[in-house]
């Protein structure tokens, strides 16, 4: 290393030789913050959302009724407290003070994970909220009919329906977490933003970093906007259908009669 | 003997919905076997009833009894009581979700706790009666409201309960496919199955039936064969209603 880099492009070229492991490791680490922070977020979600809608029928015991009520207003409590504060403060509270009033000293890499994924989740509660809902109650009555229960209901008939629906949503929230995470330097989280600050620092090119910085996140974002497209193609499923020849007596089941009534008990 | 022909009894139904009351006082009782026809003007009070017998809506006071026994005292889960009250809707609620066959499996594998094989068995069997096995793999939203409502009825069938509830099978569906669904009920009810129909087809009332109930305003206005009720009913509000319902049609 003899002579120092001068145009922009080699600056670029120099940072990366220089950073390249730093700044992989650093996407490394915000890829996987958002990936994880998204997917724990959105069971966070469908637990909520589910519990949001369990009906409350109006025989059910005063006791059973209040407990509903308690357990809906905390969920609500937590999506309106989660949304309505900026994720970087968040972050700061749920690091520091965990530390101060629980004693708990987390890992600042943990108390990301943490952040994301309860701010994702009080996100994703009210979209899956609306993906359930969007789904028409005659569904829901059938499996009722039937005598499927809420939870059965929901996992069999309602979730795979809201979950396809609110897909782009989802994707959504992963690309905002993947800039957003962004925000979890302040615990010092080495995530790629710290990452590019502390290269930046060492030889003051603030612009040439964060150049290369920029067109990491984007490259990242646009790779996952594109894989979720073709996710949401995919669970489309073909859009037609094979007629299949029924041959009753080729069936195991055999041949039967019309059904008689059993003239049992 | 008596106490065995009767499946199901329904003494003093009511049902409120906020003030106002909506089923006022329903009784009327179904032996094995038989096809109860319910008709009456929109708004009388018809789906209500029908969604009162197998609990969708919570009936405010009265009792439901089936096979003798007060259902809410004996079923502690309704599930197990739905399983033996399959339920037709008018819009057919088909799960969007899943193929025709996974439509009447999932009941049974879910709530009657079979295993895969012998739900898809009992399912091909259905599907098969009602002239849908070879569409299995199709998907509800790629199907005709004709060939919809026999998988749905398929898909009741297939839990084989002992009564079947339809509530207007046949009143979304365009003229043509009418008579397909009517034909797999008629099947049905030459089987011997018990059913209770709300509908406005009165020419299968009035061959299929065994009673037809009027509803008028949220009681019963008449209760009789098929052959009094529609040559000489002796409410004159049935009356009116027939003949309202003969101009329209
Ligand atoms: N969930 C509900 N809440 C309030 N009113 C209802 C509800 N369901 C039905 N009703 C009212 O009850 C009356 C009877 O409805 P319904 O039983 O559907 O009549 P029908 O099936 O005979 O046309 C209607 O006036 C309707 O507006
Ligand atoms: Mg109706």
């Amino acid at each position: 290393m003899t002579t120092m880099p001068t145009t922009f492009f080699e600056w670029v070229f120099f940072l990366l030789q220089q950073y390249g492991g730093l700044f992989v490791k650093g996407a490394l680490v915000t890829l996987l913050l958002a990936l994880i922070g998204t997917f724990v977020g959105c069971i966070i979600g469908f637990v909520v959302g589910i519990i949001q809608t369990i009906p409350v029928d109006p025989n059910t015991g005063t006791v059973k009724k209040s407990f509903y009520r308690c357990v809906r207003w905390l969920l609500d409590a937590y999506v309106e407290v989660f949304r309505g504060t900026p994720m970087i403060v968040q972050a700061m509270v749920v690091y520091y003070g965990s530390m101060s009033i629980f004693n708990i000293d987390m890992s600042a890499m943990f108390a990301g994970f943490l952040v994301v994924s309860i701010n994702t989740g009080a996100y994703m509660a009210e979209t899956v909220r609306g993906g359930i809902n969007s789904i028409d109650p005659g569904q829901t009555e059938a499996a009722t009919a039937i005598g499927m229960n809420h939870f059965q209901t929901m996992r069999s008939v309602i979730i795979p329906q809201a979950l396809r629906n609110i897909m782009p949503q989802i994707g959504n929230n992963l690309i905002i977490n993947i800039k957003d995470t962004s925000v979890l330097n302040v615990i010092s989280v080495t995530e790629l933003y710290f990452s590019s600050k502390s290269a930046a620092g060492v030889y003051y090119k603030y612009f040439e970093v964060f150049f290369i910085t920029c067109v990491i996140y984007f490259v990242m974002t646009f790779t996952v906007s594109r894989f979720l497209r073709w996710v949401e193609g995919r669970m489309a499923g073909p859009r037609d259908y094979q007629l299949v020849t029924y041959d009753p007596m080729q069936d195991p089941c055999g041949h039967f009669p019309m059904p008689t009534r059993k003239e049992q008990d | 003997m008596d106490e065995q022909k009767n499946i199901l009894e329904i003494k003093e139904l009511k049902k409120k919905f906020g003030e106002r009351e909506i089923l006022k006082g329903i009784n009327f009782s179904v032996n094995k076997g038989d096809v109860v026809c319910i008709i009456g003007p929109s708004g009388s009070g018809k789906s209500t009833l029908i969604r009162c017998i197998n609990f969708l809506e919570t009936p405010t006071s009265g009792e439901i009894c089936y096979k003798g026994e007060d259902v809410l005292k004996k079923y502690k889960d309704l599930a197990l009581y739905r399983t033996k009250v399959g339920m037709v809707f008018q819009q057919f609620n088909l799960f969007n979700n899943m193929t025709v066959l996974e439509n009447c499996v999932v009941g049974q594998v879910k709530v009657l706790k079979k295993d895969h094989e012998a739900a898809r068995q009992t399912a091909m069997k259905y599907l098969y009666y009602v002239g849908m096995a070879d569409y299995i793999n199709a998907k509800p939203n790629q199907l005709s409201g004709g060939q919809k409502q026999r998988v749905a009825i398929a898909r009741a069938m297939a839990l084989e309960p002992e009564i079947l509830l339809l509530d207007e099978p046949t009143s979304a569906l365009d003229s043509e496919m009418v008579g397909e669904v009517l034909n797999v009920m008629r099947e049905l009810a030459n089987a011997g199955l018990t059913m209770i129909v709300v509908t406005h087809e009165m020419a299968f009332a009035r061959e299929v039936a065994s009673k037809v109930v009027f509803i008028d305003q949220g009681v019963i206005a008449e209760e009789a064969t098929p052959e009094i009720i529609f040559k000489n009913p002796s409410n004159p509000r049935t009356k009116e209603f027939l003949s309202r319902f003969n101009q329209n049609n």
